[in-house]
């Protein structure tokens, strides 16, 4: 019983990291293209930092910037998608466990989580 | 340099980043940041940004091939992602305060260190010595083979927890996925099988460069610009190379080749960090 739900598991978040991989990839091919139509002659300097542009540092910047074709919104948020595919796969190990009855991997599985919400304050705050 | 161009050249360099990260295990950040920052002077944060987005892609990926196959262990994964977590969030705040030109030294010293540990023999043993922690957790497993399942105990759970803090901090700081680490921790330490190492730690990386990501996408590293070709190179890079790595096995001279590269790559860094030009 306890090797079939871990089968189960497997196959969920196989299917989930491929589904978060693909999604975001797409995400960022699709805006990539906008991105070059529109500034593929620009001239750009990375050699100093600072930071990125306004419009898509902020979650509602960036929907805006989708919905009116912004190629570097689009890219953006197909970024943190993949950024969050493994923290969703994370979350669906927890589901799991608690659906095998393995309460001592839930605790680990939610530390794993906190840690790395703590980390999303710490961007923020540090 | 205009977007067009600095997008294909980065886009042809990460390629043959994914490539060989892939035929050699090493990931395909190594490249990656000697790449953007000696050859295109990008600064090393813009650089790291990068590079985690591309190490999330590969490992998620292909742990999402490996994790069916069965061979990965998820619970040895999840308790050391405990470890490489708080690692990686403690290095990509560091990577905020510590000055450009130490980052690019320790980068090199680590890109040597990591082409060293790739060239060792990797030999293949199981341990059946009983470990009370190992037990506990839940941590011995069995992994499909040829000649069917085989049985495996994990040993020294404490020295493998913390190398994996050691490799967290590493992956958040320098922006690659410390793949190199973690299997010395699991297959060194721990006395895991080689192939359960090499699959569980590539499961585990995604997670650990999401946990710095995090931080570095606030901090406004990321510039999707950048890392647009960086992720469609290297996920190109390390499909080729899985196809490849499935035709031959002898891959030895593809790890010597790889790792003359790095070196070169890694001496380049260190002198950049040294005299400031980083």
């Amino acid at each position: 019983m306890n090797t079939f739900k871990d089968r189960d598991m497997q196959s969920v978040i196989g299917w989930v990291l491929r589904i978060g991989v693909y999604l975001s990839i797409g995400f960022v091919v699709f805006g990539g293209i906008f991105y070059l139509y529109r500034h593929g002659h620009s001239i750009v300097d990375h050699s100093v930092f600072k930071g990125v542009p306004d419009f898509i540092s902020t979650g509602s910047g960036i929907i805006h910037g989708i919905i009116t074709f912004r190629g570097q919104a689009i890219m953006q948020a197909g970024i943190i998608l993949l950024i969050a595919t493994p923290i969703i796969r994370v979350a669906c190990s927890a589901i799991g466990f608690i659906l095998e009855k393995d309460y001592l991997y839930t605790c680990i599985t939610l530390l794993v989580l906190l840690i790395i919400f703590i980390s999303l304050l710490g961007g923020h705050t540090g | 340099m205009s977007v067009i161009e600095l997008t294909i050249i980065i886009l042809i360099g990460s390629y043959f980043a994914g490539l060989l990260g892939s035929l050699t295990g090493l990931g395909g950040g190594f490249v990656i940041v000697p790449l953007l920052t000696i050859a295109l002077h990008v600064d090393i944060h813009y650089a790291i940004g990068a590079s985690l987005v591309s190490v999330i892609a590969t490992s998620s990926g292909s742990a999402a091939a490996y994790v069916k196959e069965g061979i990965t262990n998820m619970r040895l994964g999840m308790f050391l992602e405990i470890a490489t977590t708080a690692g990686a969030m403690t290095g990509a705040i560091l990577a905020i305060y510590i000055p450009t030109h130490y980052i690019a030294i320790l980068f090199g010293c680590i890109l040597i260190a990591s082409a060293l540990l790739s060239l060792r023999n990797k030999a293949e043993h199981i341990t059946k010595e009983k470990s009370y922690l190992a037990e506990k957790l839940k941590l011995n497993n069995s992994y499909p083979t040829a000649d069917g399942s085989v049985e495996y105990s994990v040993t020294n759970v404490g020295g493998g927890f913390f190398m994996m803090l050691f490799a967290g901090v590493l992956s958040g700081l320098l922006g690659i996925g410390s793949g190199a680490l973690k299997v010395v921790a699991m297959d060194g330490i721990m006395k895991i099988p080689f192939k359960v190492s090499t699959t569980t730690s590539n499961f585990m990386i995604g997670v650990t460069a999401a946990a710095s990501a995090v931080v570095y996408l606030q901090r406004g590293y990321i510039d999707p610009g950048l890392s647009m070709p960086v992720v469609i190179g290297v996920v190109l890079g390390a499909l080729s190379g899985s196809k490849i790595l499935v035709q031959s096995t002898s891959s030895k001279w593809i790890r010597v080749v790889f790792s003359v590269v790095v070196s070169i790559l890694a001496i380049e860094m260190i002198y950049n960090g040294l005299v400031g030009k980083i």
